[in-house]
């Protein structure tokens, strides 16, 4: 084992039933370094992770940490033993229990415990890191940013040498992920080895020293940060040549026919989340989009289109015709699909097989007493796994075992299949990689241009400003802005949300 | 959502509330004027009265219903009642009607043992208690008087009609009741007696608990009837799990009956149960008095005169009745 | 988008597809009882045709009692599977709804004279009013669940309490005799037909619900509100009218459950009428491998399962074993199978399967 490496993974293998999630992969993490780990859908990034945190038992292969030579972690508790301490993509804390108790948890202290002696460490804990947050409040009343902090904070207190973060930005808007870099670097500098999963090309070259690529279950290679360009970084990762991205700039974004009839057209829509009233509206073969500042309501406007919220007020047409749209149901029978932007809560049904997950929204539509026998289920499945390259070990397995880009692709799939008229996707390329990314923008082109409208949401604006014709911007819950256009750059994005009063006519 | 839970909680107590009142039979009476007969004091005579479920047999319907028209109101009387087929729940019931205050305690306890902290209690409150039905193991100086069966005479009664049967061997199918009931020992241990006694001639061939129940009766001699034992005595501890019994033996096209393969013996003289017995569908039923009020408001009566009772322990009369002696006119007068 | 080839595992052969499937469970064992009976005394399963009193040629034996006694708990189990699949929690009022259906019919028959000498009314009116009766106390129940969110053992705990009160008063606490011999068929043997009735109204429960399965979608949909309910109300779904509708389908199979029970006596004791069984239907579920915390459900497995409690218990009967001592056998029995069954044991289980087969010598990694 080399001097300065704290971490070493040496002929890792690792498969599950059906899938060869891990072959031969090698992996090195030295002393005081953040460390890139990339890698597509299903390229073996969280398996790795897994394996080193004892979640999962590798196969074959050597871990071994400095000081302590080869180590067998075959529980979390080995993992937590040996110093190796984990922030998951998907905030594993108890949210009925307040932030304090959160961060001293199975912590085995045992015996008695000090609330008032807690609470304080706590809080000196949260004030040391910058997280403005009581030590005594609930978690579940917390933001998503706040708490994947506590969860960082908490794996810091537990003093570890390798700490893993797994797509820990994926919730947090540009103000919280800066007071997590400050963070990294202070661990950094204290010696900690961080791992860093992330699908943020910018993000990596903003705080990491090196980044190792894995692609399809095998390790690509590990690099110095500075000696690789994004391009290149990119192509290694797709095992392509060519530069994606680029081909989708500069196509003409698809407005649909501004003298036809909109598809969608509401007038003072409000809902109980506190939207609205708003007018909108959405004509075949447009995409558009909502974006601003986490929080400001994007999502809440899409679900009160979608009926998903309760409806306070508005007046609604399809086709130009007067209807009612109060409940899911309703808005699927006129047409409308939705893709929520919480997978987990309200995207997947977790002990479901893909199958069942797929034809879930289509089977409502079809009605109660006409329910799609196996063969055609699975054949519906069949058809959408191979359209949208679902890596699933078969149709029957159950939808939480795939990894989290492969459960967004099944959704998709499920709102797909309903042919619907207008598809809503809210953050559709969360925690997705690179190459998947890319291909869910050019299925919402091919889409529009087939005559669906598309409304399109996603933190990352150059993804909104590659696909939308129309971009309305939110900023506390309530509608200040549309740009179309020209005007649709990031700065002009950034001005209306800032909400300056001369608005891109000044670019 | 809080106010959907408030709502929850509202309607579910009203739910309740509304429940119990349609059952009826659970509260007393408030009396607040005196209305004719009672007691030197000058008021009602409040009386607690623990039975068991009054739903548990023909018997206890009987006994529930007797106790009820005697206590009533309009004879000046200020009764609660509670139920209860588990002795724990029957004492803690017995408790708080010694906290209310009651004058009379009745029991029917549904074990023998367990008592006597609640008869203690009575005594040092002044509350004077009432035997009825069946018996408690505790001192005599603890209560005033206890009407009852005396459940071993009655089993002794039967098992003597069943020695006179003059049968070669005596191969029986032993259903008992909730066993630690006084009804069952009673009944039971003369069974178990002559069976020890007379090994070579008799025979328990099962011997199980079918807690007063005509289905579990049913299901206990079907089993002995699949594994193909021989037997030709059915000592059913109540009428209702004689008829369990009878039900099996009718699945299995096996003859009972005066005469038949096999003889029936059950307890208590329900009135259908006592048409079988003319009909000589049974053989034995072995009576068990329901109708204690009498004796009891003869006691209270005497109680409050002040006067001294000649003797604490009265024996109901029972007897048995044999198929091929009873004449409907029995029917009509002990049948309940 | 490149449509990468992945292995497709070949279809399995049915035996090792059924050792995956929940119904394992029950499977193995009723052959472990049957088993155990087979070696203390296989004239256990000896099935004999007799003659009853009425002259009547019927089958009876050990199999044959426990396929009878077994009934009504399997038909209950139909039903307590789907409230447990969509609402994640258990109707512990069976038994007493079971005493006020069957009293409703009495009722019904019977008139207001408990001894009644003819029927009142026809049996098919008496089985409807009861049916009805039923379902509108399941819709109680179901709506205390799913519209007031009350936690199910906790809503059903008000029927529990209170339904069999409801039940001796709806006949003034009389206990009602149906005096008409038709009337015991259903509960006993149809004259000319040598199977127990009861098994043979199971028999057509079973069919109606697998046809109603197979001819809705209501496995999916129960299935999608009992593991995500936001994510079923987003699909289309109406999660409280789903959980409603299975309490309100528990309580048709209650009614039949009542009918059964009442006729095999002809009159009801309404203390002592399904007592506990509710207990015996949860376990049912349970021993069926179905998670008591709702979510995917198999209604063959609860139907079997039911079918081994009844085994047990006609087992235990049969070596005389003491009544009072039934449920410390049935407690046994249900931890080994409940602790067999969960998941963290058959994972222990599994991978020490593995590595018996890795010690034989390696072949290719597939």
């Amino acid at each position: 084992m080399k001097e300065d490496s704290l971490l070493e993974m040496r002929g890792i293998y690792k498969s599950f039933p059906g899938v060869k999630a891990l072959q031969n992969v090698d992996f090195t993490l030295r002393k005081g370094e953040i460390h890139a780990l990339m890698g597509e859908n299903g390229a073996g990034k969280s398996t790795l992770i897994k394996v080193l945190t004892g979640v999962h038992v590798k196969d074959e292969g050597v871990i071994s940490l400095q000081g302590k030579g080869e180590v067998h972690i075959h529980s979390p508790q080995d993992a937590q033993k040996n110093g190796i301490s984990t922030v998951y993509q998907e905030i594993t804390l108890c949210p009925n229990l307040s932030v304090a108790e959160n961060i001293y948890i199975a912590r085995g202290k045992g015996g008695l415990v000090s609330w008032r002696s807690m609470n304080k460490k706590a809080q000196e804990l949260l004030d040391s890191l910058g997280i403005d947050v009581k030590a005594n409040q609930q978690l579940a009343s917390c933001s998503i940013a706040v708490q994947q902090m506590v969860a960082i904070a908490r794996a810091v207190d537990m003093d570890c040498s390798v700490l893993i973060l797994d797509e820990p930005t994926s919730s947090l808007d540009e103000s919280e992920v800066e007071k997590l870099f400050v963070l990294m670097r202070q661990l950094k500098e204290r010696g900690v080895g961080i791992i860093f999963v992330t699908h943020f090309l910018d993000q990596v070259y903003a705080v990491c020293d090196r980044i190792t690529v894995l692609r399809d279950g095998q390790l690509v290679g590990e690099y110095e940060i500075e000696s690789l360009p994004r391009i290149q970084l990119v192509s290694k990762m797709l095992g392509k040549d060519l530069d994606d991205m680029a081909d989708i700039k500069g196509e003409s974004l698809p407005t649909g026919d501004p003298n036809s009839t909109p598809v969608y057209e509401a007038e003072g829509l409000a809902s109980v989340e506190g939207i609205g009233p708003y007018n909108f509206e959405i004509r075949a073969g447009e995409v558009n989009g909502f974006t601003g500042l986490l929080g400001s309501g994007r999502s809440e406007s899409v679900r009160a289109i979608f009926g998903a919220d309760r409806v306070t007020g508005g007046k609604v047409k399809i086709d130009g015709k007067s209807v009612k749209i109060t409940k899911p149901r309703q808005a699927m029978a006129h047409g409308i699909a939705y893709l929520p932007e919480d997978r987990k809560r309200d995207g997947i049904v977790g002990d479901l097989s893909v199958r069942d997950n797929i034809i879930l929204a289509l089977q409502v539509k079809t009605g109660f007493f006409k329910p799609f026998s196996k063969a055609k289920a699975t054949e519906f499945a069949d058809e959408y796994i191979k359209l949208l390259d679902i890596k699933t070990a078969s149709v029957n397995t159950p939808i939480k075992s795939l990894s989290g880009g492969n459960q967004q692709k099944v959704i998709l799939a499920r709102w797909l299949l309903t042919h619907p008229k207008y598809l809503i996707l809210d953050e559709p390329t969360r925690g997705i990689d690179v190459g998947t990314k890319t291909d869910i923008q050019k299925l919402v082109l091919k889409l529009a241009s087939e005559g669906m409208c598309v409304t399109f949401i996603s933190s990352e604006t150059d993804e909104m400003l590659r696909t939308c014709s129309r971009l309305l911007v939110m900023r506390d819950r309530k509608l200040v802005g549309e740009l179309t256009g020209d005007q649709l750059t990031q700065a002009a994005v950034m001005n209306t949300i800032a909400g300056g009063e001369k608005n891109a006519e000044q670019q | 959502m809080k106010m959907k839970k408030i709502l929850a909680v509202l309607s579910t107590a009203a739910l309740c509330t509304a429940m119990f009142a349609a059952c009826g039979d659970a509260s007393s009476s408030s009396g607040s004027a005196a209305s004719g007969g009672g007691s030197a004091s000058g008021g009602k005579i409040k009386v607690g009265i623990i039975n068991n479920d009054p739903n548990e047999s023909g018997y206890r319907t009987a006994n529930d219903k007797d106790l009820k028209e005697a206590f009533s109101e309009a004879n000046g009387y200020d009764a609660t009642f509670a139920y209860s087929m588990k002795n724990d729940e029957q004492i803690a019931a017995a408790q708080k009607m010694i906290q209310d205050e009651v004058d009379y305690l009745l029991i029917s306890a549904a074990d023998t043992a367990g008592w006597d902290s609640v008869l203690k209690d009575a005594q040092a409150a002044d509350v004077k208690v009432i035997l009825f039905d069946r018996t408690i193991d505790a001192s005599e100086d603890l209560y005033e008087a206890s009407i009852v069966s005396d459940m071993d005479k009655e089993g002794q009664t039967a098992v003597e009609w069943l020695k006179g049967q003059n049968l070669d061997s005596y191969k029986v199918i032993h259903i008992q009741g909730v066993m630690g009931s006084a009804a069952q020992k009673g009944r039971s241990q003369a069974l178990t007696d002559a069976a020890a006694a007379d090994s070579g001639k008799w025979e328990i061939v099962a011997e199980q608990t079918g807690e007063w129940n005509a289905e579990k009766a049913q299901q206990i001699v079907q089993s002995v009837i699949d594994s193909n034992k021989e037997f030709n005595v059915i000592y059913a501890e109540n009428d209702d799990m004689a008829k369990g019994a009878v039900a099996a033996l009718d699945k299995a096209g096996i003859s009972h009956g005066v005469g038949k393969d096999v003889i029936v013996m059950g307890f208590d003289c329900n009135g259908w149960a006592l048409k079988e017995l003319l009909d000589q569908n049974w053989n034995y039923d072995g009576q068990c008095n329901p109708f204690q009020s009498s004796y009891i408001k003869d006691v209270i009566d005497k109680l409050e005169k002040g006067e001294k009772l000649e003797q604490k322990k009265i024996i109901m009369d029972e007897k048995g009745f044999d198929a091929t002696t009873i004449t409907q006119e029995d029917v009509d007068k002990y049948g309940i | 988008m490149p449509n990468n080839s992945k292995v497709q595992p070949p279809k399995a052969p049915l035996w090792a597809r059924l050792t995956k499937h929940q119904i394992i469970i029950p499977i193995a064992a009723l052959l472990a009882l049957a088993l155990f009976n087979l070696i203390a005394d296989p004239s256990f399963f000896k099935i004999t045709l007799n003659e009853t009193s009425n002259g009547n040629k019927v089958l009876s034996g050990n199999i044959i009692s426990i396929i009878d006694s077994g009934s009504e708990l399997a038909i209950l189990a139909l039903g307590m599977t789907l409230v447990t699949a969509a609402s994640g929690g258990q109707d512990i009022s069976v038994g007493a709804a079971i005493a006020i259906s069957g009293s409703v019919m009495l009722r019904v028959l019977c008139g207001s004279d408990s001894h009644s000498a003819t029927l009142q009314a026809p049996i098919i009116v008496a089985l409807l009013i009861a049916c009805l009766v039923s379902m509108a106390f399941g819709a109680f129940n179901g709506a205390l669940v799913a519209f007031f969110k009350i936690q199910p053992m906790v809503a059903t705990l008000i029927l529990f309490t209170a339904g069999r009160s409801i039940a001796a008063w709806i006949n003034n606490n009389e206990l009602p005799i149906v005096n008409d011999e038709s009337f015991g068929y259903f509960g006993n043997y149809i004259p000319g037909i040598p199977i127990p009735t009861p098994f043979l109204i199971a028999i057509v429960c079973f069919i109606v619900t697998w046809l109603f399965m197979k001819f809705t979608s209501i496995s999916l949909y129960v299935q999608s509100v009992g593991v995500n309910e936001k994510t079923s109300r987003l699909n289309g779904l109406n999660p409280e009218f789903i959980k409603l509708m299975t309490y309100v389908l528990l309580g048709l199979c209650v009614a039949i459950a009542a009918f059964i029970k009442v006729s095999r006596i002809s009159t009801i004791n309404y203390s002592v009428i399904a007592k506990d069984i509710e207990m015996d239907a949860i376990l049912a579920v349970a021993l069926g491998g179905n998670a008591l915390s709702g979510g995917k459900f198999s209604m063959s497995s609860s139907v079997l399962g039911a079918y081994v409690i009844q085994f047990l218990t006609t087992t235990l009967y049969k070596f005389e074993v003491k009544a009072t001592a039934l449920p410390a056998y049935k407690a046994v029995v249900v931890i080994l199978l409940v602790v067999l069954s969960a998941p963290t044991v058959r994972e222990k289980l599994a991978r020490l399967g593995k590595k018996l087969k890795k010690s034989k010598p390696a072949g290719q990694a597939a």
